[in-house]
């Protein structure tokens, strides 16, 4: 086969990958127990702040619920990016999605475009399900053009810095029940990423560990798009950090996918037909 | 795309020599060789633990050997590219993979990969709803694969394997846990493929039954070796080297059993020297005793503890009749 050939060949997987995409999520949007997942965070958000009604942060008199809805719209962002992806891989790759990707020419690159695709889809689902909770803060945010600009961009660099990751992640599990560790060190890192409760307040190495993790960039960002410009004071330094939250976020973007194919191609060099029956027959034994 | 897809060694769609595979100081292949051309059928038979799935998991390129050489399509299967990869179908023993999908998705999705592979020879894809007619999902067209009873799902599973016309199919266990109406529609699926679309087929089982209806030639592989290549009557010629000899003297029904080799010089010897021997038959073992002589030896010894002949002794006992 020529170059061209070749070339032509992984466009076809590239386009292939984007039906796959469209297709999981539309098959996902129809599943009760998906959706109940992607709206259940927004509708978790849409009580705290009702609770938060009334509340202002200290020593100012802006209200405490305009002040975290930004925080948690770049929260989901890293939730949706850093955790979804590593669960779904190690499903499949017991399940034997894998395997198949594998057996079809080119198959990993539609399997991995699909994925980016259905997870920036269903990421996008659960942002918009934040209107809802937006609106009983909305008359103290700042919304104008500059915000929608920021927020969708912020929106892709941060699919595009936590999906490779996590898709390296997932493929480090060997088991799918493994995964819920993910979940466990991703809440953890919640605490020091400024997203209830200010950074500035932390310990300083404390304030170093949530620098080091998207969910403190993503909310640093959703807060300078949506926020107005006074309340900059609250935050490191005073500033935005525009500039270094697009580096920070591009340096695990870059990590990611030079370390995802790797990983990924690592890992399912191991599968093969044997593999699967393995998992299969502990599912069948234990369950899980 | 239309540069020539290098030529294969002859007529062969597969050539394995003295393929080895050890994991840890455990031999699991100590020396497989086989061929088989195009448009052939072969089953790889053999009791469970001697090293089937292993063979067909190197030859599909998705484990690496420890040493010998393979051809698959002419190239090896550890350095198989993507367009070797595509006139491969692989046909895999699934279990709830892609649950959600319908079934026109998932083949019209896959069936997209193979496209630029097409060739004025071989036109790739499959047309998916000719496949699905093909595979007798028509009904089932539209259904979330989830809820295809086991049969159905093992010919959706077929479909994959065929959806970008390949030159060669391989089936691992291609109808474990079968009823036998499914099994009989099954046989009927890969005998058309090959008849019609001239597929070689590489099928592994245990089952000598399935083994002879469904291939051209029969591989029993026991120990990690090949101890017999044929047809079924080649094998029963080959393997079954066991006779039963059995007469009548003075009123009593004798058998003596013939370990190897030919009985007639036994028969010879024994009526040159009894002149009131009656009733007198031979038979040699069928090649389904000789199989399952084989199946049990592999379920009750462990693995190189005693050799097929060992249990029969030459002797002669009386029965009752």
């Amino acid at each position: 086969m020529t170059t061209t050939g070749r070339t032509e060949a992984r466009r076809a997987a590239v386009r292939a990958g984007l039906s796959r995409g469209w297709l999981e999520t539309k098959y996902s949007l129809a599943e009760p127990a998906d959706v109940v997942w992607y709206l259940a965070f927004p509708v978790i958000y849409a009580v705290v702040l009702l609770f938060m009604r009334g509340s202002t942060v200290p020593g100012t008199d802006f209200a405490l619920g305009a002040m975290v809805l930004p925080s948690l719209v770049g929260m989901s962002i890293a939730f949706g990016g850093l955790t979804g992806a590593a669960s779904t891989i190690a499903v499949d790759r017991e399940d034997g999605t894998l395997l198949r990707a594998k057996a079809t020419p080119n198959g990993m690159i539609g399997y991995l475009v699909g994925k980016i695709l259905m997870f920036t889809l269903t990421a996008a689902v659960s942002l918009v399900a934040l209107v809802i909770p937006a609106f009983t803060v909305a008359g103290d945010l700042r919304l104008d053009a500059r915000t929608w600009v920021l927020l969708v961009l912020i929106f892709v660099v941060g699919m595009v810095a936590t999906v490779p990751a996590s898709v390296a992640l997932g493929s480090l599990f060997k088991t799918s029940a493994q995964t819920g560790l993910l979940f466990l060190a991703s809440t953890a890192l919640i605490i020091p990423s400024g997203i209830f409760y200010p950074i500035t307040a932390l310990p300083t190495w404390l304030q170093w560990v949530g620098q080091a993790f998207p969910y403190y960039w993503l909310g640093l960002g959703a807060r300078s798009a949506m926020l107005p410009e006074a309340m900059v004071v609250a935050e490191i330094g005073g500033s935005w950090r525009t500039a270094e939250m697009f580096v920070v976020l591009g340096i695990w973007a870059v990590v990611g996918m030079v370390l995802a194919p790797i990983v990924l191609r690592r890992m399912a060099r191991r599968e093969s037909g044997s593999t699967v029956a393995a998992a299969r027959e502990r599912f069948m034994a234990k369950g899980y | 795309m239309t540069d020539p897809v290098p030529p294969p060694s002859g007529e062969l769609a597969l050539d394995v020599r003295d393929l080895r595979m050890r994991y840890g100081t455990k031999d699991v292949l100590t020396g497989v060789s086989f061929t088989a051309r195009r448009g052939e059928v072969v089953a790889l038979l053999g009791p469970n633990g001697a090293g089937k799935t292993t063979t067909i998991e190197i030859l599909e390129g998705f484990r690496m050997r420890s040493a010998g050489e393979v051809t698959v399509l002419g190239q090896d299967p550890a350095r198989g590219d993507e367009a070797w990869r595509a006139r491969l179908g692989v046909v895999l023993q699934s279990w709830r993979d892609h649950g959600r999908w319908r079934v026109r998705d998932l083949l019209g999705y896959l069936a997209r990969f193979y496209a630029p592979y097409s060739t004025a020879e071989v036109p790739r894809p499959w047309d998916v709803d000719e496949l699905i007619g093909v595979v007798g999902l028509a009904e089932h067209a539209d259904a979330k694969i989830l809820k295809l009873s086991g049969g159905q799902r093992r010919r959706l599973d077929v479909a994959i394997g065929i959806v970008g016309r390949p030159e060669l199919v391989f089936l691992d266990e291609p109808t474990a846990g079968f009823d036998p109406h499914a099994r009989r529609e099954f046989h009927d699926l890969v005998h058309r493929l090959a008849d019609f679309e001239n597929t070689t087929v590489l099928l592994t089982t245990h089952d000598l039954d399935e083994a002879e209806k469904l291939a051209d030639r029969i591989l029993v592989l026991d120990e990690g070796t090949i101890v017999a290549d044929g047809s079924a009557e080649q094998l029963a010629r080959e393997l079954t080297t066991q006779a039963e000899v059995r007469w009548t003297a003075d009123g009593r029904r004798q058998v003596h059993a013939v370990a190897e080799g030919d009985p007639t010089d036994f028969v010879r010897r024994l009526l040159a020297g009894d002149p009131g021997v009656t009733d007198l038959e031979v038979r040699r073992a069928s090649l389904e005793d000789t199989y399952m002589a084989l199946v049990h030896r592999a379920e009750t010894a462990g693995p190189g503890q005693q050799d097929l002949d060992g249990q029969v002794t030459e002797q002669t006992e009386e029965v009752q009749s």
